[in-house]
């Protein structure tokens, strides 16, 4: 109850959720809204905006609709956002854990081994890991969740590594716990209101790195998704600026909604932060 | 009525103004300066070794051959000043052109021609060698301006196999006896051309000056050439509007920039001086894979494919629709073929009594920007409509020469030029003995019958050209009928350039030696 109450009391996160959840919706039922392929050329191409009630937001080089393109591309985005994060959850979480908790000569290994993630800049290597594996849903995916997870380790173990003196974990040391127990019973389950705050934030950034990736060919030629729509409609921005602007103000919105509504959630789970700024 | 008189007397005023500054300019103007796009940035400049497009592009303007052709494809004295063909059609004789002499000084002979055709090209050229081996008695020297080739039988396309991306003739006295891909004045190469190689900065520019000694008085007339190396699509276009560079040849900037660019003061565009080359676009099928060696599948197939909108809406109307597998523009066309027309219920029929199941069939795309990208996408569109479960799959142009020529695709987009006689560039593409690997522009498809092939093979050597017709008519309509390749698009490539640019495009091969005759107002 408290937490809603400080969730409602940001009124950016109010707002970020609400077009949040929009875009979430037209994810789920825009397949019902729009049965047709959003490739397929259904009318006139360069049809501009507003013009046909047919096509509220125009036509592409193609004829394809741009409307479709968007609902269908929501899907797209949002799946890619949180698959990813959960891979670079996945790589992220479990390493830092038994870095912060191991301490020693394992903390160094894997922390070397994250930095040496986090020194090569991450957007070229995903351009690399997608050219190599050859562009798919899957080759995307990874290669955002390989790129990304690094500050998840880093901050996992930050966090262990102050939980990890508390009475209640030395407390379970005595009583003759399991390591592994006690890293998943005690120590976790403090972690996650940042893990919730950085992944929230995270599925922002891989909504963006999807977007670039695509915007430059790089993306799964078989899904339509708003940074190919925007990529493609680039070298006609002259003559047919809706094709690009609509996706681009897609992506602009739903990332500021990931954002606003990953900051509420930050103040809502952090009593402390909150309190600080009452 | 007054007024529509004054504007018909202001017309014929202006008109017949411009066409008296016309006759005074007809004086060309020397020492001008010419700025060209060209990309991709040439591997090399030795036209004997490599023949990447663009090699021929520059190259075309340093080294010689012995012929030119006309937009006809009538052949023009080059080096060669005229020549004779015997009554049996099995020996020519060609006198050189006097007083040429190389880059470097030295004197151009009969030797060089000699060397050149039987030795140089017979070991390195890919198009040149199955000429001369299997088709070439022998190449001699007669005195120093004139050499004699016998052939072992007639061999018709041999007076369209000379131009210089085919047969460029390259200096005897520095390549004679020496390893001729090592040789280090591959880098710096030495022709007859109207124009010297002066620098190359990679990367940036290829800079060429006027070869003062050139064989004709007053020819070149421009003094200097610039190709510039400019990577992105965009960036040529804006380089054009900004006045940078004077022409942007043919695939130099994007389909649908060209009516842009097209309307900007001072501009002119061709489609000449592609005549020669006549690509052809179209899709590779792997015959080898399941349904896709199945004849009726494939009809299917090219019943699906909007050919229309491919070239209205995606090519911008820069092109014709292709009947089969020779080119409207070149000889031995025939219309007289089965035809295709964009028929999705008629497609659908076809590929579900083919026996297709459902399996998934890759789509591999062109990997030469946006316009192609589209193209692939419309396609699989096309055949997801008939009902063809189609996968695209992107790559760039390392991988798509790798896939193609190895045989590692389902469906491959490519465009393949003609080079005048099908004997020369259209056989290849579906004689069985082309099924090579590593080679993207042979059969990679793997299609094969032994009729085509002895059809291909007869009217290569046959004796009068009603005879070449004739065979050439039956193999393409077995072609269209059993559909080795989906043919899309007679492409044309539009020369975009300033209308002070004179005489630019004069050949059928355009740019790549059109610099000669060139000048500017």
């Amino acid at each position: 109850m408290n937490f809603l109450k400080r969730f409602i009391r940001n009124r950016g996160a109010v707002i970020g959720l609400v077009i949040l959840l929009a875009v979430m919706i037209f994810a789920v039922i825009g397949p019902t809204l729009f049965p047709q392929s959003p490739w397929r050329m259904v009318g006139r191409p360069f049809t501009a905006p507003f013009t046909m009630d047919r096509f509220p937001l125009g036509t592409d080089m193609l004829g394809r609709d741009i409307a479709a393109g968007l609902v269908h591309g929501a899907r797209v985005s949002l799946l890619i956002g949180v698959i990813s994060t959960i891979v670079a959850l996945l790589i992220g979480v479990p390493l830092g854990a038994v870095a912060g908790y191991a301490g020693g000569f394992f903390d160094d290994v894997l922390m070397r081994f994250t930095e040496f993630f986090q020194t090569i800049p991450s957007f070229a290597l995903a351009i690399v890991l997608v050219a190599v594996l050859q562009p798919s849903l899957a080759s995307i995916v990874i290669a955002i969740g390989v790129v990304s997870w690094p500050p998840v380790a880093r901050l996992v173990r930050g966090e262990v590594l102050s939980l990890r003196s508390r009475e209640y974990v030395q407390a379970a040391v005595t009583i003759g716990q399991s390591t592994p127990r006690i890293i998943f019973s005690q120590v976790l389950p403090n972690t996650i209101a940042p893990i919730i705050v950085m992944g929230s934030l995270m599925v922002a950034s891989a909504i963006l790195l999807e977007s670039s990736l695509s915007f430059l060919g790089l993306g799964d030629p078989n899904l339509m998704s708003w940074g190919y729509m925007v990529g493609a409609g680039r070298t006609r921005l002259l003559d047919a600026w809706w094709i690009s602007f609509f996706p681009g103000i897609a992506i602009f919105l739903t990332v500021l909604a990931l954002n606003l509504t990953g900051e509420g959630l930050n103040d809502a789970l952090n009593p402390r932060l909150a309190r600080g700024r009452k | 009525m007054q007024l529509w008189k004054k504007a018909a007397a202001a017309v014929i005023i202006t008109g017949a103004a411009t066409g008296t500054s016309n006759v005074w300019a007809q004086a060309p103007k020397t020492g001008d300066t010419v700025h060209v796009v060209v990309q991709p940035e040439p591997p090399s400049l030795m036209q004997g070794l490599n023949q990447n497009a663009t090699t021929n592009m520059v190259a075309g303007n340093i080294y010689e051959s012995l012929l030119r052709y006309d937009e006809k494809l009538n052949p023009q004295p080059s080096l060669a000043k005229s020549w004779e063909i015997s009554s049996d059609a099995k020996t020519y004789t060609f006198k050189l052109q006097e007083g040429v002499t190389w880059h470097d000084g030295k004197p151009f002979s009969a030797d060089d021609v000699v060397f050149s055709l039987d030795k140089f090209l017979r070991e390195v050229h890919p198009r040149w060698r199955p000429i001369a081996n299997n088709q070439i008695d022998k190449i001699e020297k007669v005195d120093d301006l004139t050499i004699r080739i016998t052939l072992k039988q007639p061999f018709g396309p041999l007076m369209l196999a000379l131009e210089p991306a085919s047969a460029p003739i390259v200096p005897r006295h520095i390549y004679e006896g020496t390893d001729y891909r090592a040789n280090p004045m591959n880098n710096t190469p030495i022709g007859t051309g109207p124009f010297k190689l002066k620098e190359w900065r990679k990367g940036s520019y290829i800079h060429l000056t006027k070869n003062e000694n050139y064989w004709l008085k007053d020819k070149p007339i421009l003094s200097e050439i610039y190709w510039h190396v400019i990577p992105d699509a965009a960036a040529r276009a804006v380089a054009y509007e900004t006045g940078k560079v004077d022409v942007l040849p043919g695939g130099s900037v994007d389909v649908y920039d060209v009516p842009r660019l097209s309307k900007l003061p001072n501009t002119c565009v061709t489609t000449k001086g592609w005549e020669m080359m006549a690509p052809i676009a179209w899709i590779a099928i792997n015959h080898r894979n399941g349904i896709l060696g199945n004849k009726q599948f494939r009809q299917g197939l090219m019943h699906a494919i909007d050919k229309e909108f491919g070239r209205d809406v995606i090519y911008g109307g820069l092109g014709k629709e292709p009947t089969g597998p020779i080119a409207s523009k070149t000889k031995f066309y025939s219309e007289d073929v089965k035809k295709y027309d964009y028929d999705p219920a008629k497609a659908t029929e076809l590929i579900k009594a083919s026996g297709y199941k459902g399996e998934p069939i890759k789509i591999l795309g062109l990997p030469y920007g946006e316009t192609w990208n589209r193209w692939a996408e419309a396609v699989k569109q096309n055949l997801a409509d008939a009902g063809v479960n189609a996968e695209l799959v992107n790559t760039d142009v390392a991988g798509w020469t790798q896939q193609t020529g190895n045989f590692d695709f389902d469906l491959s987009f490519n465009f393949v030029y003609q080079l005048g006689d099908p004997a020369i560039g259209v056989a290849r593409s579906y004689v069985s003995s082309n099924i090579v690997k590593g080679n993207p522009f042979g059969n990679v498809g793997g299609y094969s019958n032994p009729e085509v092939d002895k059809l291909f093979a007869e009217a290569a050597v046959a004796p009068t050209e009603e005879k070449r017709q004739e065979l050439y008519t039956k193999v393409q309509q077995i072609l269209t009928d059993e559909l080795p390749v989906l043919w899309l698009l007679e492409l044309d490539f539009p020369t975009i350039y300033r209308c002070n640019v004179k005489n630019l495009v004069t050949t059928a091969i355009g740019l790549n030696d059109g610099f000669r005759d060139a000048w500017k107002e």
